[in-house]
């Protein structure tokens, strides 16, 4: 997730450190000269005291659902040492400031991908209350003039410990906001002493919700605001020849029609690909101009590629060599030596993220300003998007955000952003752009496709001794700037996931797939195929050994140590804390209970970004192929929990996810054309299709939080087709489940 | 908050307000609900009945107003997400529950899963399981079934207590 990730040093507000910032590069300017409003209660960017003595926090972080709104303004909280009770938030737009060096982000870094929010955040935003604390408990001593450490912050004010007064935060804030902000960063709480982080919060927005009034970005209304949807080419890569628009043009209300340049094939995408937009005044008269529209497209230089071709080509490519990514030890000699050894491929399908809110953008072009309003996940990318357009200065564009309606890794690619930009800049007004769900399941940036092969070596004492994983695969990093070829496999293979490290004689290789499929992040990327074929094959190497699944496991996990990790989640990981959570979920699950004929347990486990999980889950499969998902005990070790609650809607929803996809998501191609197009074909899981209960732990560990929005879901798969073998005997290596089963079994 | 349209062709209300809609009569009730009326809950996910987010209630039944003509609702009551609870201060409890159980992550979804548990509670006050499942068809693309679940067993018992 490379896109998001922005560099610590950028995290430093150079420019604003003179004038206010700590000396020691704090990412806030806490004076009162850096505070974005003239408001008087506002300590900084983040902390504004009301003349009620309520306080609203500011959220920098894009809100996709992953709860940061909530998890983050607890950090913050803590040390402020005001009530949860009285604490709103205020959502903040993107912060982009030009120094000498370049651009930086005066409220730190803003982006929602690779769940990195509460790792980034953990220090930095409890120095944000800690400090804004500090510098009203200065404001409440200078007016008793007694020392600073004779006065301390209690649930909203500062008490003095010699006279028994006390002062609320409103009462002291606009004084404090006048005091210079301290040069070092106060000490912050131990975490024993924390009364708010650690304890279950529920959305701090949620009434917002559920009465209707939360705005996302396609609530945006403008005074003197377009509609415009495009009409994208349907096969991949191609150009538009002509159109005719005249009875789009007969349509009340359709303003305008004109086309959009797509990129080249081949080309780095800036948008997904070229079209005919059409601008009216009203949502519903932009669609049905589009109706309207006959164009006329060029041949697409994929018209040959399918689902068929695809995996002709992986099948092609694994019977030949790859580019060997990693090399422990002698695998070819090992396997060799080997007793015995296991093989098998799996294949992964390409799915689309469709977050249910549909891609939509507010663009405002003016001749030396943008002002953009969108659900993104990446708002520095949706500004750059702009900047490139326009040229327009990036500190002059503005770029507000919504509560987004899911993300998934859909909005780390800003390309609807980029279309917005360009109608507004082509019609001299501002513009809402919205994508209809056709559009979306048709022109998405989807998780990549590939075939895994892997085989095994085994002593004859039921020792792992040998382990390859080759994948060929249709990177997402193609099409990008500055990534070479060889290089690409870095966004499929994370070459120090299990068993690297491990297992001493190991080869990891790639092979890459040609495919116009446009591909992307999602959710929890590479992370999602791997966890599916590597704890899939881990099982058959174990039944192929005549060992228990969960007993190889945790010898092969081990002792309590750090290997080296040196992809995102790093620097370490700890595999044992993998055999921690198994063991939890095989104990709550009655893993060694005696079942009945067509019933059974299945495990998985794995590490994702710096998060640990493990999911158990009991099947039963019919004589026809039914399946009936019976129970389901998920455990995630997300390090430190800052909000329990938070965690369990995160695995609970990952578990789903998983269910879902696994069991019926997948995107095909035919003559270079996607083939699905809405819900009805794309069939995200209902919730009958759910089981009812999602049992979920939490086992916390360490001193420092990890993320929560992707750990919850690689494991769903695997355990799920582990369980099915189990219970029937069919081993599931082609992904969506489907209705292989009952295909196989009746 | 409700334009008044004159010489309105479909006349209906909505949240008890009197709404008129003059244009095309075939267009979907959910683009008039949100950019004619200006009423911002009711969500556009799919536009071919799959997903729910546009569920809105027509004279107490959950309808998909994307698929519903405005000609649908002439001389009907209209009820968005916006017009559910009682008053600002007293929630419906299908909304109380909601927020006991913290049912939304992103929360796009939600305004369609509460317009359509509302319906099922109103027609069957205790709702088990398997109507639950039979009656809820609305995505959730986040995956909130579990907590959707029980909070619909909560307002069943909320409305029970009479909140
Ligand atoms: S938008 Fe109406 S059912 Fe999806
Ligand atoms: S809460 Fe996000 S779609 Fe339901």
């Amino acid at each position: 997730m490379s896109a998001v990730m922005i560099s610590r040093r950028n995290f430093l507000v150079t420019g604003l450190t003179a004038a206010g910032g700590f000396a020691v590069g704090l990412p806030l300017g806490l004076g009162s000269a850096q505070a974005d409003s003239a408001s008087a209660g506002k300590i900084g960017f983040y902390v504004e005291v009301r003349p009620d003595n309520s306080f609203v926090l500011g959220t920098a972080q894009p809100e996709i659902g992953q709860g940061v709104r909530t998890s983050l303004t607890m950090l913050i909280a803590e040390e402020l040492e005001v009530p949860w009770e009285r604490v709103s938030i205020e959502p903040m737009p993107l912060g982009i400031v030009k120094t000498a060096d370049g651009y930086t982000w005066k409220y730190g870094g803003q982006g929602a991908g690779g769940s990195t929010s509460v790792t980034d955040a953990w220090e930095f935003l409890r120095q944000v209350g800690a400090t804004a604390r500090e510098m009203l408990v200065t404001a409440a001593a200078q007016r008793w003039s007694v020392p600073v450490g004779r006065c301390h912050a209690e649930a909203g004010y500062v008490l003095c410990d010699d006279n028994g007064q006390r002062f609320s935060y409103a009462e002291l804030a606009a004084d404090a906001a006048a005091l210079p902000q301290p040069e070092e960063p106060p000490a912050l709480k131990p975490q024993s002493e924390f009364s708010l982080v650690g304890t279950p919060r529920n959305t701090i927005d949620a009434r917002d919700i559920v009465t209707g009034k939360a705005r996302y970005g396609i609530d945006t209304e403008m005074p003197g605001m377009r509609y415009a949807v495009i009409q994208r080419a349907p096969q991949l890569d191609a150009k538009v020849v002509s159109y005719d628009d005249r009875e789009v043009r007969q349509v009340p209300g359709v303003v305008d029609v004109f086309k959009i340049d797509g990129p080249e094939p081949g080309a780095p995408y800036h948008i997904l690909a070229e079209g005919v937009a059409v601008v009216a005044t009203s949502q519903w008269a932009a669609f049905e101009g589009r109706r309207k529209l006959r164009i006329e497209w060029t041949e697409s230089p994929w018209k040959d590629e399918s689902t068929e071709t695809f995996w002709a080509q992986t099948a092609e490519l694994l019977s030949g060599e790859g580019q060997v990514v990693r090399d422990d030890g002698d695998f070819v000699g090992a396997l060799s030596a080997a007793d015995k050894t296991v093989e098998a491929r799996y294949q992964v399908p390409y799915v689309n993220h469709a977050p249910l809110e549909p891609q939509n953008c507010y663009a405002d072009v003016r001749e030396d300003s943008v002002h953009i309003i969108a659900p993104t996940q990446s708002p520095s990318g949706s500004n750059r998007a702009a900047h490139t357009i326009t040229g327009i200065d990036r500190e002059k564009i503005r770029v507000d955000m919504t509560r987004v309606g899911g993300g998934f890794g859909r909005r780390l690619t800003n390309d609807y952003t980029a279309e917005a930009v360009l109608i507004s800049q082509k019609i001299g007004a501002p513009v809402k752009l919205v994508w209809s769900r056709e559009d979306d399941v048709q022109h998405d940036f989807y998780r990549p496709s590939g075939e895994h092969e892997f085989k095994a070596g085994l002593s004859a004492d039921g020792k792992v001794t040998a382990w390859t994983h080759r994948l060929a695969s249709a990177s997402k990093y193609y099409r990008r700037e500055n990534v070479a070829p060889e290089d690409m496999y870095g966004a499929e293979m994370y070459i120090d996931d299990f068993p690297a490290g491990i297992v001493d004689n190991l080869r990891i290789e790639w092979l890459a797939v040609t495919s116009g499929v446009p591909r992307g992040s999602w959710r929890a990327p590479a992370h999602t195929a791997n966890a599916f074929t590597v704890q899939s094959f881990i099982d058959e190497v174990a039944h192929a050994a005549g060992r228990d699944p969960l007993e190889l496991r945790l010898e092969l996990y081990g002792d309590n140590r750090e290997l080296p990790y040196g992809q995102h989640g790093g620097p370490t990981f700890n595999p044992w804390r993998l055999s921690r959570l198994l063991k939890h979920v095989a104990k709550e699950i009655d893993y060694g209970a005696e079942r009945p004929k067509g019933r059974a347990v299945g495990i998985a486990s794995h590490f994702t970004f710096g998060g640990y999980a493990a999911h158990a889950l009991e099947v039963e499969v019919g004589s026809q192929g039914e399946l009936d998902i019976r129970r389901v005990v998920a455990a995630v070790d997300c390090g430190v929990v800052v909000n329990p609650r938070g965690v369990e809607a995160q695995l609970q929803g990952g578990t789903i996810d998983g269910f879902s996809t696994a069991l019926n998501l997948e995107i095909t191609v035919d003559q270079g054309r996607i083939q699905q197009s809405n819900f009805h074909d794309y069939r995200i899981a209902r919730m009958a299709e759910i089981p009812r209960n999602i049992e979920c732990h939490i086992l916390p560990y360490g001193d420092t939080p990890t993320g929560m929005g992707e750990m919850g879901i690689p494991t769903v798969a695997p355990a799920l087709t582990n369980a099915i073998y189990n219970a029937c005997g069919v081993r599931i290596r082609k992904l969506p489940i489907a209705d292989q089963l009952a295909k196989q079994l009746s | 908050m409700i334009s008044i349209y004159s010489c309105g062709m479909e006349t209906f209300s909505v949240n008890g307000q009197p709404a008129e809609f003059e244009g095309d009569p075939a267009t979907p009730l959910l683009w008039v609900i949100r950019d004619h009326i200006g009423l911002k809950g009711t969500k556009f996910g799919c536009g071919i009945g799959q997903c729910g987010a546009c569920t809105v209630h027509i004279d107490g039944r959950a309808v998909r107003s994307c698929m519903t003509p405005v000609s649908g609702a002439a001389g009907k009551s209209v009820t968005t997400i916006e017009g559910l609870a009682p008053s600002e201060e007293k929630l419906h409890p299908v909304q109380l529950a909601w927020l006991e159980m913290d049912v939304p992550q992103c929360g796009y979804c939600q305004a369609g899963q509460i317009m359509a548990a509302a319906e099922l509670i109103a027609s069957n006050p205790a709702p088990d399981d398997d109507a639950i499942d039979q009656h809820m068809t609305n995505i959730c693309r986040c995956g909130t079934y579990t907590r959707i679940r029980k909070a619909i067993h909560r307002a069943s018992e909320l409305s029970a207590e009479g909140s």
